[in-house]
């Protein structure tokens, strides 16, 4: 654990705290249908175009449930179109390595993943994917499952913000709005930024090199349109990787300064809606305030994760063998310890899920980490939308639990949590650790399950669990020692995804109109505190006692037992 | 009142909770708690399980297991029987007035006919004379007589009931002292006030408050998460070679799924009420008095609450060119025949400026004109003289018009102060102007204070005007004040304050007050009121004590923090029990992992009985807790939070680990397994 890593660290979450203002008041002007940005003057008529195409008034908002409705079937459309470009991709423009159809259980699998923000990969970028299908199949998703993911979180921060309202908004005004004014003006500077940097954006067939060495095979080198898939890819936590590679491919991630950009761009629009929530319920100080429990939860993770890997394994130091900074099994040299433990920490506290170190070779805990993140629900930041409101569900929780302790019925920013608002945070809770624990246990006995498997005992374990959990979380990264290409990977994981996505997201917006409906009580003394440390050591207190009791037994079965078998016995899986 | 408190643990009580704990086991019952179901369920099974042991698990680990999850169903059933067994004991009380009292029903002839308390229906009219005891809840329809209502409200001093105005309501079972009065029924046998109030302390009406609810479906969640997490464990165990038994799978179950909160929920809704009672406050359900822990606004009637219920004279203030004696003396003679507080209260007065006490007999002659709304003045005609006292305005019509402006002076000044001026004159000729003073009750103003610190507004209800009441709000220390308030008022600053989100509660007992009563979200009727204001408020203060609402609202916030001390309490106390029983399943199959042990409990099965034992005998220490509730602070949230958040839930989360310790180590020595 180098002066360097703490240095950037500093770095780091000095600058997330700088933009998390900006961003916010950028967001809270994005976000209200009639709020003027300053690129008004040049993307107002494209926005009318788009309401004009669409056949949307924009001055009509909706119920949660018609809003839900306009969500699923835009993703339904966006599926379906996703997987009729792959299948097709062969017959199709773009695709000068003349790659083949994807296999129908892969094309639904992938279509889904990048629906849901997800980007599991079960394929190889650039040994499967056509200039067209990752531009046009996969990259469109990764502008609209963020800005799906941004809007669902405004829903939700309206509904605690407005008063005896009956509509939540319009999804796609939301939609329109956040992907035109938020990230494609951003991706364009990011994409720029990237090239300047050395990342390639071309349409040229791949290249053919021959290396130094004579004897040795002539090695292909991608091309194609990178810079601006991998910059709406980190920005909106997709992280889906142009390359099987992902962030560890040198023209996906080429200087240590478009790594140290990258990892910040994961949490730069998440931080951005915390204040954003602050600026909307007119309580900055509860914006601060779960930034800052997120923040302790960043650190927790960061530094665990750095600290093992830094640690490596002392079974390896012992023989002789090992690299004395730490564990580099997997990692990019480029990067070392720090900057993979760090991307590796962030990719999941969000549900970006691209990597630039493998996951699967980290030691026990520092891989406890990522799993740990996805298992939280990633609200550590989290995801585009996803993040905030995954943790205002946190939120409603803790508040439920602890408030009567201050002597009145729970209530949030002056808002009563009765029944129906437990009942559906509690069920959007209930129905993400069925799925992830459900699907475990189904794949760690059955053969199909097993089928895939390049590690047994604990790590095993740890791999399927690992592949559920971050389909669930809409995450995709991945311990890569798992084959998924297997229809039942393909169809389970796919399933996993959508239940994720959907099954969390329909809770969310059911608690957003029912909290819209109710009246502010007026704050006073008795109030219950949303703001200040002791809130911020609760909701910490209240996600991980929650969030990880539930994963406990499962983790003590896989990287826990495998720390210990790595420190405490002789025994080689 | 203290008499009526039961001791925690009467013997009775416990016999009988006992008993009833083993009645609830009745999946019926069981079924009401989700978390006990499961309990439940779990204990049958791992009964069941008993048969079917794998290989390796003695018996006498499985059985104890079984024996231990059986009690912490059987625990949780006593809590909730404790807490009845409670309020059974004082309907017991309460019943002991109804039996078999007679009546004399008035036929429709005009005779009498001794008739069965039990048989009387509404609308019957019945005669009680001295001594006998009044057969149900009615109104006095004529005669006036003191009422021993002692039974009820345990207040040994009798009270006045009479036909017409506020008090005019009777109950049931108390007794009449003195004279005769004709009631008239308002209850049918089994509706009356006294039934009601034994099946709400009793508990058998009970109904679960929204919160309640609530934190039920939360509870249920995390069980059914737990259950989840169980079950998958079971393939996990499959995979990695573990085969876990039901015995210790349920064992696990049963410790992670919030039975201390699960068990105590209901006990504490109960001992909520129960407080109430043995305070002489009733309240109609649960509702109610989760309400009052979250009333944002007292409205406190002036009357009673605020200022001791009498205006005391503190000065006379004479005219120019009339001494303090003549005045006095004046008064008196005015006040001799004025029998109200106010009244005697001058009489008093005039003493300490010398006078000799005078009385009626020493003048025959004397014509004496009682106080009336209309003429809103007393006063005496005796030996051509013709002394007055009353309001400045009704005094100042009697001397034809005009005061001399040092009185004019001293009744504004004295209706600033937060005094009622009262003024005496002879004729036409002004004495000079008493001070009546408000007496603002002690102790009061830092209760307001904490009241504020607690976020609650305190507003002061009065019919005096606008410049007597911003005084005594001003000493008083309330934050608000309604003057000249007719019931009208009192329900559209209700409406006003609702409108604005808070929630309001109040005290009142007339007829009029009603309307405003019901719209209260906690309305506090005063026994002493009449039938109407009963009906409509959702509780009953049987005492007649308005500065009761205070204790009310610390009674509800002291209710939920309970509540929520114990749930935070039973969450956090998971932690420590998974570092006692998961270890102990892995360790088997995986040795490596005994660090994991922290508590270095003896054995994988020692560890698993204790942390089953710790679970079940925690709801028993908590018994005490969830009866009597936490400590109430009167403090603000912020800082309730922090305090609360320290004890129970910092608490929740270290104290099992030394528990489970200990329980290990009593395991061990005793080699139960």
């Amino acid at each position: 654990m180098d002066i360097y890593g703490w240095v950037q660290l500093a770095i780091f979450l000095g600058l997330l705290l700088l933009a998390t203002r900006p961003m916010g008041l950028y967001l809270f002007r994005v976000l209200d249908p009639e709020g003027k940005t300053f690129l008004d003057p040049v993307l107002k008529p494209v926005e009318r175009i788009f309401y004009r195409l669409m056949g949307v008034d924009p001055a009509v908002e909706h119920d949660w449930k018609r809003y839900a409705v306009s969500l699923l079937a835009f993703s339904l459309v966006g599926t379906l179109f996703t997987y009729a470009i792959l299948r097709l991709q062969h017959l199709l423009p773009l695709n000068p390595q003349h790659l083949g159809p994807l296999s129908g259980d892969l094309a639904f699998n992938t279509s889904i993943s990048f629906i849901t923000n997800t980007n599991w990969q079960n394929y190889g970028g650039e040994s499967t994917m056509s200039y067209l299908s990752q531009m046009a199949a996969l990259a469109l998703h990764n502008f609209t499952s963020a800005a799906s993911g941004i809007a669902v979180a405004a829903v939700l921060v309206r509904g605690i913000a407005w008063h005896t309202a009956k509509t939540v908004g319009n999804f796609l005004v939301d939609l329109v709005r956040t992907t035109l004014y938020l990230l494609l003006p951003l991706s364009l500077v990011y994409a720029v930024f990237l090239v300047s940097q050395g990342t390639i954006q071309n349409f040229r067939p791949y290249v053919t090199a021959q290396t130094v060495e004579p004897a040795a095979a002539p090695q292909t080198i991608v091309q194609g349109p990178m810079a601006s898939q991998v910059a709406i890819k980190m920005l909106g936590t997709n992280g889906g990787g142009y390359t099987n590679a992902n962030a560890a491919h040198p023209y996906e991630n080429p200087t240590p300064l478009s790594n140290f950009v990258q990892i910040f761009s994961i949490f730069l629009i998440p931080g951005g809606l915390t204040f954003y929530l602050g600026r909307m319920v007119k309580n900055r100080k509860h914006g601060w305030s779960i930034w800052g429990a997120m923040a302790a939860l960043f650190l927790a993770g960061v530094l665990l994760c750095w600290w093992a890997e830094a640690a490596g394994n002392p079974r390896l130091h012992a023989l002789g063998v090992a690299s004395a900074s730490g564990n580099m099994e997997g990692k990019e040299v480029r990067f070392g310890i720090f900057d993979s433990a760090l991307f590796a920490t962030v990719t999941t506290d969000a549900s970006c899920g691209a990597v630039n170190t493998m996951h699967d070779s980290m030691t026990p805990l520092g891989g406890l980490v990522p799993l740990v993140n996805l298992h939280l629900g990633e609200v550590v930041f989290g995801g585009v939308g996803a993040g905030l409101y995954g943790m205002l569900v946190f939120v409603i929780l803790t508040v439920f639990l602890a408030g009567l302790m201050v002597g009145r019925t729970p209530e949030y920013l002056g808002k009563k949590i009765e029944s129906y608002d437990v009942k559906v945070s509690a069920l959007a809770v209930l129905l993400l650790i069925l799925d992830i624990m459900g699907f475990t246990a189904w794949a760690v006995v059955s053969k199909w399950g097993l089928a895939g498997l390049n590690n047994a005992g604990p790590h095993g374990f740890s791999e399927i669990l690992y592949a559920f959990s971050s389909a669930t979380a809409n995450n995709g990264s991945a311990f890569a020692g798992l084959s998924g290409d297997t229809p039942w990977y393909d169809t389970t994981l796919a399933v996993s995804m959508m239940i994720g996505r959907f099954f969390f997201i329909m809770p969310v917006l059911a608690l957003a109109g029912n909290m819209a409906k109710k009246k502010i009580l007026p704050e006073s003394g008795g109030s219950f505190p949303v703001a200040g440390p002791v809130f911020a050591i609760l909701l910490v207190g209240t996600i991980l006692i929650v969030g990880l009791l539930s994963f406990f037994p499962a983790l003590a079965v896989g990287p826990i037992v495998e720390h210990y078998l790595m420190i405490r016995s002789n025994a080689v899986f | 009142m203290a008499a009526k408190a039961h001791s925690l643990f009467e013997a009775a009580i416990l016999r009988q909770a006992v008993v009833a704990s083993f009645a609830k086991l009745h999946p019926r019952s069981l079924m009401k708690n989700p978390v006990m179901f499961v309990t439940g369920v779990g204990a049958l099974l791992t009964s069941v399980g008993l048969f079917f042991r794998p290989e390796g698990e003695p018996l006498g680990f499985g059985l104890q297991v079984a024996v231990w999850l059986w009690f912490t169903v059987l625990f949780a059933n006593f809590a909730e029987a404790m807490a009845e067994g409670r309020g059974k004991a004082q309907a017991d009380a309460l019943r002991k007035t109804r039996t078999r009292t007679m009546a004399n029903l008035l036929t429709k002839d005009g005779s009498l006919e001794k008739v069965l308390a039990e048989k009387l229906r509404k609308e019957d009219i019945v005669m009680v004379i001295a001594g006998e005891t009044i057969p149900g809840d009615g109104e006095v329809i004529e005669g006036v007589a003191s009422v021993d209502e002692s039974a009820i409200t345990g207040e040994s001093a009798p009270v006045i009931r009479e036909a017409g105005g506020d008090r005019s309501a009777v109950t049931g079972g108390t007794r009449v002292l003195s004279d005769r009065i004709k009631v008239r029924i308002t209850a049918n046998p089994g509706e009356s006030f006294l039934d009601r109030m034994i099946l709400l302390v009793e508990g058998a009406s009970r109904q679960k408050t929204p919160n309640e609810i609530a934190l039920t479906i939360l509870l249920s969640a995390l069980t059914i998460i737990f259950l989840v997490v169980v079950m998958t464990l079971k393939f996990f165990g499959i995979y990695s070679g573990v085969p876990f038994s039901v015995t210790v799978l349920v064992a696990l179950l049963v410790c992670l799924i919030p039975t201390t909160i699960g068990g105590l929920l209901s006990a504490i809704g109960i001992a909520g009420i129960d407080r109430l009672v043995q305070k002489n406050v009733l309240a109609m359900s649960g509702r109610a008095v989760e309400a009052a822990g979250d009333v944002n606004v007292l409205l406190l009637d002036k009357t009673g609450t605020i200022t001791l219920g009498d205006r005391q004279a503190a000065e006379f203030l004479p005219a120019r060119g009339v001494t303090v004696e003549e005045l006095a003396g004046s008064a008196q003679l005015a006040s001799l025949a004025d029998e109200t507080p106010e009244g005697r209260s001058i009489v008093v007065l005039a003493k300490r400026h010398g006078l000799r006490g005078r009385n009626l007999a020493e003048m025959p002659q004397a014509r004496f004109i009682a106080f009336s709304a209309q003429t809103r003045m007393s006063g005496v005609d005796a030996d051509g003289r013709h002394i007055r006292k009353g309001a400045a305005d009704a005094v100042r019509n009697f001397v034809g018009g005009q005061f001399p402006a040092d009185v004019e002076d001293a009744v504004t000044r004295i209706s600033f102060q937060g005094g009622t001026p009262l003024v005496v004159a002879e004729g036409r000729r002004v004495l000079g102007a008493i001070y009546l003073k408000d007496i603002v009750k002690g102790g009061l103003s830092d209760r307001f204070e904490r009241f504020r610190a607690m976020g609650i507004r305190t507003v002061m209800i009065t019919g005096d005007n606008p410049l007597t009441a911003a005084a005594i709000a001003r000493e008083a220390g309330v934050d608000d004040f309604l003057a000249e308030a007719t019931p009208t008022d009192k329900l559209a600053l209700i409406r006003k304050e609702q409108a604005a989100g808070y929630l309001v509660a109040m005290t009142g007992d007339g007829t009029n007050d009603a309307p405003a009563l019901a719209q209260a979200d906690v309305g506090v009727a005063m026994n002493t009121g009449t039938q109407a204001a009963k009906e409509a408020g959702n509780m009953v203060d049987l005492d007649s004590n308005p500065t009761k609402l205070i204790e009310i609202v610390e009674i509800g916030k002291q209710m939920l923090m309970t509540r929520g001390a114990l749930t935070t309490f039973s969450i956090a106390n998971d932690v420590a029990k998974y570092f006692a029983i998961l270890p102990a399943l892995l360790i088997g199959a995986f040795p490596v992992i005994g660090p994991l042990n922290i508590m270095r409990l003896a054995s994988p099965q020692s560890a698993i009985l204790s942390a089953v034992i710790f679970n079940a005998v925690i709801i028993i220490a908590l018994i005490p807790l969830a009866l009597r509730g936490v400590r109430f602070r009167p403090l603000g949230a912020g800082a309730l939070l922090l305090r609360n958040l320290l004890v129970y839930g910092l608490g929740g989360l270290l104290l099992p680990f030394p528990g489970i310790k200990l329980i290990d180590i009593a395991v061990n020595a005793f080699h139960l397994v």
